[in-house]
């Protein structure tokens, strides 16, 4: 390939005027790149303040949706059943992936079995929400014969999965080997060494990983299209289909009424709003009582 | 009070690296005895035998006989148990950094399931005192991190919380490489009040030390132990060449 | 030495006045007569044996506890593969029946027609391509510039909060995404963009009117803001994970920037950035609503790119809730098989790379 031109300057004044432009070229093309970027990112959030904060009401949190025509509605039993089926998955999902974060990290070290695990968590990943929505749908709903929050729940907590392993591995790996030899020193046991001292103490980045995996799967549509499905009204039912904030959005954005597309704007800022608060709270909260460390 | 321990032809391997030969030894009870030598030459390895704590490397075994008073560590107990009759003190501190001063030094009855408030109370302030430390920390028991002190404190708070499970062996492996003179001057004066009542084995490079805290010194080298003596005759007049040449600095 | 120590409970008497900070005075002195020190009146003296020591020696060693949550673990970890053989089982399982009727056809047909019971999966496979590989043409260029600018040429004061941003554009849910598509991309591409695009590039048949706004075009658009995010950040990482070493030899041969980027640094994380943009294209290749929201759902295959497009993932979105017969269901559930052994194939190889490229540059640091 093309070697460094290292004759000197004054022999080739050409070759240097051309490298400078290339390279000044290049500076421009990039920091135009950058700009052209921040211009949607810009756009998307301005916008998304503008109409959300001029459309959201009180109402928006406290009624339910209205039929078509009537004026105002809200979408209070969406909120309610995004917080339903999302602490669901939480609850299926967190665990598993902790638990398997753990296998990772304490057990399987240089194991193959452990390298397989990791990489099927890794690709997990990537399959499409769609298809664990169809998966959940296959699995729960078809056999029921009815769509079911619970059935969303156990989509999203599929997704939760891999995230949770991962980060709980990587954070695990952090944990001084020092500090688990003074645990199993004392003659405290394997598994209250790994709970007590090395998830303790890599807590607060496990904690986030979770967060990251629940702020993921907050925002989730495609998974809940024919498993949680919508309702129109209050419902906590976990076995009968529930109102979700992101699907509560799609039917309305795709809807041809001004009204409803106001509701949907609105919907999409709370989404976000919720979805921003909830991990910062967790945070806040977990971050509290932990003693910080010196050095 | 401690107990004595008796080796007989030890030997251990790290994957295919046979790292101790056939070491044999008695150490007694309630005194303070310093294995030497350099670095690479098994000392640590032996001692992590002890305890079994080299089962937590992987790829690692022993094979011999350890006899810890009356137990063989080995045949007779698992390695949970072992440890909790056994005190280990590390290289470098190693508090556990989410907890407080004061669950440092109980969570080795804590994390076993003692939940006996007052008992903890006072085996927390006894063992603190025995450490030397309990003045310097006194106030902030519960308010700050192990990890927040420093790192002679710190490696004080390890041994009081190896002294708070009441152990019968306490076992060090070079408690003061990482510490300043003052920290390891420090050190140094716990151990001398220390080994009337527990036995102390105490790994160390430092020679002078050996010299300082030790009624009995072993020399290894390279896997073996090349002698085991009082550490007088150790240091005025040893038996083997080897001995002579390291303590005179020839090598190592 | 033996004598037996039995002191009653408390154990802490008050300390004798030594002090605990002294500096053993001549050590030497002290070594050569040990004896001394036994019975030394310096110690404070355990409970022997004490209540601790009971207790810890009636304690079980949890050998039970410790392979309980061994086990527990374990079950956890290969749950993940109960998973995968799950998902893969239950949609196989589900799109038998069309399996059956179509066999390899179904990859083949291009009619799409649930009145008369033919489906054909083509369509959707050309619109799912199309319009991915159009986001990655347009979202990699963008990615890799803007990661040189953060890597290299931006001050340090834009640093934090340009990437911040572009992180950010990583946690928009895809709906909202899509909601912002449908009320102001559309109408953009439809009043704006349109009629330049097809004054200038009508003639490649790419972009001819008419143009509702709601196509294939809007869709790779919407796709390379929303893989944009996942390129730029791992191409940064692998770009940052050149040892500084190898920039500063180009450096020092008197190269510019741009040649150091190019020989230095692009060179060197060259597999770890064709990894990077073959997960966009997984994540490109999967992603559902904001797609189908502004594809315009129409099963054809079309050149022109301001026509309406299908795509895998759109048309079980848009279709499955109302599919009547089991052999639509069926069939919308084999195109998500399809598009699940795809993405993971597609994964499975990024993720090689990535991997590979980090293990390299592990190596060579040290």
């Amino acid at each position: 390939m093309d070697a460094l031109p290292l004759r000197s300057r004054g022999v080739s004044n050409f070759v240097t005027v051309r490298r400078n432009l290339t390279n000044h070229v290049v500076t421009g093309v990039a920091i135009i790149s950058t700009i052209l970027v921040l211009v949607p990112l810009v756009a998307i959030f301005g916008y998304l303040l503008y109409k959300g904060a001029s459309s959201l009401n009180l109402a928006f949190f406290t009624h339910v949706p209205v039929p078509v025509g009537e004026p105002g509605g809200g979408m209070a039993n969406a909120i309610a059943g995004s917080g339903v089926i999302l602490g669901l998955a939480s609850l299926l999902g967190i665990p598993v992936g902790i638990g398997a974060g753990v296998y990772l990290a304490e057990y399987a070290r240089g194991t193959w079995l452990g390298a397989a695990v990791r990489f099927t968590a890794d690709v997990l990943n990537g399959v499409p929400s769609i298809v664990m929505g169809l998966a959940a749908y296959a699995l729960i709903v078809a056999r029921q014969q009815h769509f079911s929050g619970m059935a969303g729940s156990v989509a999203l907590a599929i997704m939760m999965i891999p995230t949770v392993t991962r980060t709980t591995e990587e954070m695990l790996a952090t944990v001084p080997k020092s500090v688990r030899e003074a645990a199993l020193g004392l003659g405290i046991p394997k598994w209250r060494t790994v709970l007590s001292v090395s998830l303790r103490t890599a807590s607060p980045g496990i904690i986030t990983g979770c967060m990251l995996a629940f702020a993921r799967v907050a925002g989730e549509t495609a998974p809940l299209l024919f498993t949680a499905f919508g309702n129109q009204f209050w419902s906590f039912d976990l076995n009968q289909p529930i109102a979700a904030l992101p699907l509560q959005i799609y039917v309305y954005a795709l809807s041809p009424y001004d009204e409803w597309h106001r509701l949907a704007w609105a919907g999409a800022l709370v989404l976000i709003v919720l979805i921003m608060a909830s991990v910062t709270l967790v945070r806040i909260f977990a971050n509290r009582g932990v003693l910080k460390g010196g050095n | 009070m401690g107990v004595d321990i008796r080796v007989e032809n030890l030997n251990a391997w790290y994957g295919p690296v046979h790292t101790l030969h056939d070491v044999s030894l008695h150490i007694p009870a309630n005194h303070a005895t310093a294995l030497i030598g350099p670095s690479g030459c098994g000392k640590s390895t032996f001692v992590r035998c002890l305890n079994r704590m080299h089962e937590t490397s992987p790829g690692a075994r022993a094979d011999g006989t350890v006899l810890m008073g009356d137990i063989d560590i080995y045949k007779d107990a698992t390695p949970v148990e072992i440890r909790r009759r056994v005190g280990m003190v590390f290289q470098r501190p190693n508090p556990f950094p989410t907890m407080s001063i004061y669950d440092n030094v109980a969570s080795g009855l804590k994390l076993n399931g003692f939940r006996k408030k007052r008992v903890l109370d006072e085996v927390v302030e006894r063992s603190l005192k025995q450490a030397a430390l309990w003045d310097e920390v006194k106030d902030d028991l519960k308010k700050k991190s192990g990890a927040s002190i420093s790192g002679g404190q710190q490696q004080r708070l390890c041994i009081a919380r190896a002294l708070a499970v009441d152990p019968e062996v306490l076992l060090m492996d070079e408690p003061a490489s990482a510490l300043d003179p003052v920290s390891t001057a420090k050190i140094e004066d716990l151990i001398f009040k220390l080994k009337s009542q527990y036995t102390i084995v105490i790994v160390t490079h430092n020679m002078q030390q050996a010299a300082r805290v030790a009624e009995n010194t072993g020399f290894f080298l390279m896997g073996k132990l090349v002698e085991f003596a009082p550490t007088t005759k150790i240091f005025t007049n040893p038996s083997d060449k080897r001995t002579e040449d390291y303590i005179t600095g020839r090598f190592g | 030495m033996n004598e037996p120590k039995i002191i009653p409970l408390p154990p802490v008497p008050e300390e004798p006045p030594s002090a605990p900070h002294r500096i053993t005075p001549s050590p030497m002195i002290k070594t050569m007569l040990p004896q001394t020190e036994m019975g030394s009146p310096v110690a404070v003296a355990p409970v022997t044996p004490s209540a601790v020591r009971m207790f810890l020696q009636a304690k079980s060693s949890g050998r039970m506890a410790d392979g309980a949550f061994a086990s527990l673990m374990v079950v956890c970890a290969l749950s993940i593969f109960a998973i995968v053989i799950l998902i893969v089982s239950v949609l196989v399982s589900h799109s038998q029946l069309s399996i059956k009727a179509f066999g390899w056809h179904f990859f083949s047909t291009r009619t799409w027609d649930p009145v008369s019971g033919d489906f054909g999966a083509l369509p959707f496979i050309y619109g799912t391509v199309l319009s991915s590989l159009l986001a990655v043409l347009m979202a990699v260029p963008l990615a890799l510039a803007t990661s040189i600018f953060l890597l290299d040429i931006c001050p340090k004061f834009l640093q934090a909060p340009i990437s911040f941003l572009t992180e950010l554009l990583a946690a928009i849910p895809s709906v909202v995404y899509g909601l912002w598509g449908v009320f102001v991309l559309v109408p953009i591409i439809r009043d704006q963009a349109g009629p330049v695009l097809e004054k200038y590039l009508g003639w490649t048949g790419l972009f001819v009117e008419p143009n509702f706004g709601v196509n294939m075009f809007a869709a790779s658009v919407i796709l390379a803001i929303m893989i944009f995010p996942v390129i730029s950040s791992i191409s940064r990482d692998v770009m940052r994970a050149v040892p500084v070493h190898q920039r500063e030899a180009v450096l020092a041969l008197g190269a510019t920037r741009w040649e150091m980027l190019r020989i230095g640094v692009l060179r060197n994380a060259r597999m770890g950035i064709i990894g990077s943009v073959i997960l966009g294209l997984g994540r490109a290749l999967g992603e559902t609503i904001a797609v189908t929201m502004v594809i315009g759902n129409h099963a054809a295959i079309m050149k022109n790119l301001f026509a309406p497009g299908y795509t895998l993932a759109s048309v079980i979105a848009n279709e499955f809730s109302e599919a009547t017969g089991d052999l639509y269901l069926s069939a919308l559930i084999e195109i998500g098989l399809a598009l699940f052994l795809v993405t993971i194939i597609v994964n499975a190889i990024a993720r090689l790379l990535v991997w590979a490229v980090v293990r390299d540059n592990a190596g060579s640091a040290h």
